[in-house]
């Protein structure tokens, strides 16, 4: 926890500096007609790299081995996290409905366990139902890809 | 000239079309509530994309239809589950749950239901009566009067919302920061872009919003690992009724638990302490504090009642300030925005039915809401025995397919898991995700106030100080900002009744 709290501190601090670098390239103090680009930014970045001075202090300060994440936790965040980021990577190539309908069906029958009916439904079925209410009823578009060419939409 | 131009209101909220959409609403908002990993500020965020094509007032009942269901919704979970769904629901499992266990799981939510409503019903009646007179006031504030209501809003998430308040600055900090990069609609320079397209356009707080609170709740929960083991529900109209009758004895808990939340409300990130306090006065006035705990009906009657008084409260600055109080409020005031509102005092004279409209759906929105939950419970219930594997995707696709619908952008959906990763570790580090949502909304606001006042007073900071409005505000914002420093003590004795603020 404390590691965790001092790499997020510096890396805050580091954001930080970027932003007061990029702000005094805009120009931080009085133009011809009121505040220049860059005035806000600076004191916001002026502020986040002190505050984060102190936070970064006081944790270098305390004493402590409470791991951020343990061995057993870290495993389902991880199982959620890495099909999520799939799907997104899918969603580039495939279009959303393709991808929804892939992600949850190997979802259901990787952790869940379902069977293949089960998992065949849904994952026609949800996409089916998205894709009526955004782009039928609400008139939202969503990404399309190969299938949707295929099929005419 | 109130009662007319709440009769006006009904008049709009009572069309058969807009109590549909607040059937609908409520609906979709109690089982957001329900939901692990929804709460009413991404479900408001992820419908918003598709209130594009309705008339104003129509999409603003749906929405906060939307926020009322969820606010009932963290009641079920609370009792049956043990699983409060927003931090506010956290005190009402401390009897609640217990209360289910002993077969009264049916009081319990009749209690809960019942007393959120009244809570509910008594902040609207106070904005039904100052919403104007605020609002007509506000009609005179200038550029640093805003500035300096900004300045108190934010003050009060580092000295009053608990937790560590170095880092709530930080997530003030952070989410002005992310506000200002794009274009500078002032001079029209770029800001922090760095040359890249993608980040000319800036982020968008509904993406934000999708992602902290959906995505990084969702990888929160399964660190914990999700079992639900549900008590039985055992409602049916007769409970309801025999508990209606023994409900009058906690009149005074009502009361308390009303001014509680409309009090501490309609300042930031209210409803959580209020609900707290609401809980912790009950058991201080009790006859029988000892009972409290293992299964007291007003152990659930005072949390629900501050709760949702301060829910509703959060409304007030929103509608008469144009500053939300809550980030659900924060995502609704970015729906003004979009289509095509201006908010602020100047609503209530220039879009009078859509005001009303929307103050007299309020009392349409709750009562309809408490009947539904009551005769609905069983149903809202079995959605948490939909497997979590199944759950989990879906959560995901609907936060995809919502961040997606607000700029057609692919780039969004990659924010979206960025954010869920950052809400993650903030959540993990303590660093309040409520205060980043508001700064991400109210970051052009505020900047823009700054600077005209700067622009007013030729640079000179004294005008937030010299002016008498702004300069009372400032100094209450001052004093806020400053409390953590001035009294250590109290902020860790505080720490230890009001955990770390989460969405309200």
């Amino acid at each position: 926890m404390r590691i965790a709290d001092i790499v997020t501190a510096s890396f805050l601090m580091l954001l930080g500096a970027i932003v007061v670098f990029d702000a005094s390239r805009l120009g931080v103090g009085w133009g011809t007609d009121g505040p220049k680009s860059g005035f806000f930014p600076f004191w916001l970045g002026v502020l986040l790299m002190a505050s984060c001075a102190v936070i970064l202090v006081q944790a270098a300060r305390r004493t402590g081995t409470e791991p951020f994440v343990t061995r057993a936790q870290a495993g389902p965040v991880l199982k959620v996290l890495w099909p999520a980021v799939a799907l997104v990577v899918l969603t580039q190539w495939l279009g959303l409905y393709a991808s929804a309908g892939l992600y949850t069906g190997f979802y259901m029958r990787w952790i869940g366990r379902h069977s293949w009916l089960a998992v065949l439904a849904l994952a026609i079925l949800f996409p089916l139902a998205t894709f009526f209410i955004f782009e039928k009823w609400f008139l939202v578009p969503m990404p399309k890809g190969p299938l949707e060419a295929w099929l005419g939409q | 000239m109130g009662i007319e131009n709440l009769l006006l209101g009904f008049h709009v909220a009572i069309t058969p079309y807009n109590l549909f959409v607040a059937v609908v609403g409520i609906t979709l908002g109690t089982i957001i509530g329900v939901l692990p990993g929804l709460g009413g500020a991404n479900g408001v965020a992820i419908l918003l994309p598709l209130t594009f094509t309705m008339p104003p007032t129509s999409a603003i009942i749906l929405l906060t239809s939307l926020y009322w269901g969820a606010l009932f919704g963290g009641a079920i979970t609370s009792v049956l589950f043990n699983i409060p769904g927003e931090p506010w629901s956290v005190a009402t499992t401390f009897d609640g749950y217990p209360l289910a266990r002993q077969g009264l799981g049916g009081q319990a939510l009749t209690a809960a239901f019942t007393s959120s409503f009244v809570g509910a019903f008594f902040s609207i009646v106070l904005i039904t009566f100052f919403a104007p007179l605020l609002a007509e006031i506000a009609l005179k504030f200038g550029p640093p009067e805003f500035f300096a209501i900004q300045l108190l809003t934010f003050s009060s998430f580092v000295g009053l919302g608990g937790g560590s308040p170095l880092k709530s600055l930080v997530s003030i900090l952070l989410g002005f920061i992310l506000a200002a990069v794009g274009l500078d609609i002032v001079t029209g320079q770029l800001r922090m872009t760095f040359g890249l397209v993608d980040l000319m356009k800036g982020f968008d707080f509904i993406i934000a919003v999708i992602g902290l609170f959906g995505i990084g709740e969702i990888l929160l929960s399964v660190e914990e690992g999700l079992s639900f083991r549900s008590a039985r529900t055992g409602m049916n109209l007769r409970v309801v009724l025999d508990t209606w009758r023994i409900l009058p004895r906690y009149a005074r808990t009502f009361v308390r638990g009303s001014f509680i939340g409309f009090w501490m409300g309609f300042k930031p990130g209210g409803a959580t302490p209020a609900s707290f306090m609401s809980y912790a006065f009950a058991k201080r006035f009790s006859k029988h504090p000892e009972r409290f705990g293992h299964g007291e009906l007003e152990g659930v009657v005072a949390p629900e009642t501050a709760a949702h008084a301060a829910g509703v409260a959060a409304m007030l600055p929103m509608l008469t300030l144009g500053i939300p109080g809550s980030p659900t409020a924060a995502v609704m005031l970015g729906g003004l925005i979009i289509w095509g509102l201006q908010p602020g005092p100047l609503l209530f004279k220039e879009r009078p039915e859509f005001v009303w409209g929307l103050i007299a759906s309020m009392y349409t929105g709750n009562i309809l809401g408490v009947l539904m939950v009551l005769a609905f419970v069983p149903f809202f219930a079995a959605i948490l025995r939909i497997p979590f594997a199944i759950l989990t995707p879906v959560i995901v696709v609907v936060c995809a397919v919502g961040s997606y619908a607000v700029h057609s952008n692919m780039i969004d959906i990659w924010y979206m898991v960025i954010f869920g990763l950052v809400g993650y570790v903030f959540k993990k580090l303590d660093y309040p995700l409520a205060p980043l949502v508001l700064a991400l909304v109210l970051g052009d606001l505020a900047e823009n106030a700054l600077r005209q006042s700067l622009i007013m007073s030729q640079g000179s900071l004294a005008i937030f100080v010299t002016r008498p409005i702004a300069g009372a505000i400032t100094a209450v914002a001052v004093l806020f900002f400053l409390l953590p420093v001035l009294t250590p003590g109290w902020r860790r004795l505080r720490g230890a009744v009001v955990p770390a603020q989460g969405a309200s």
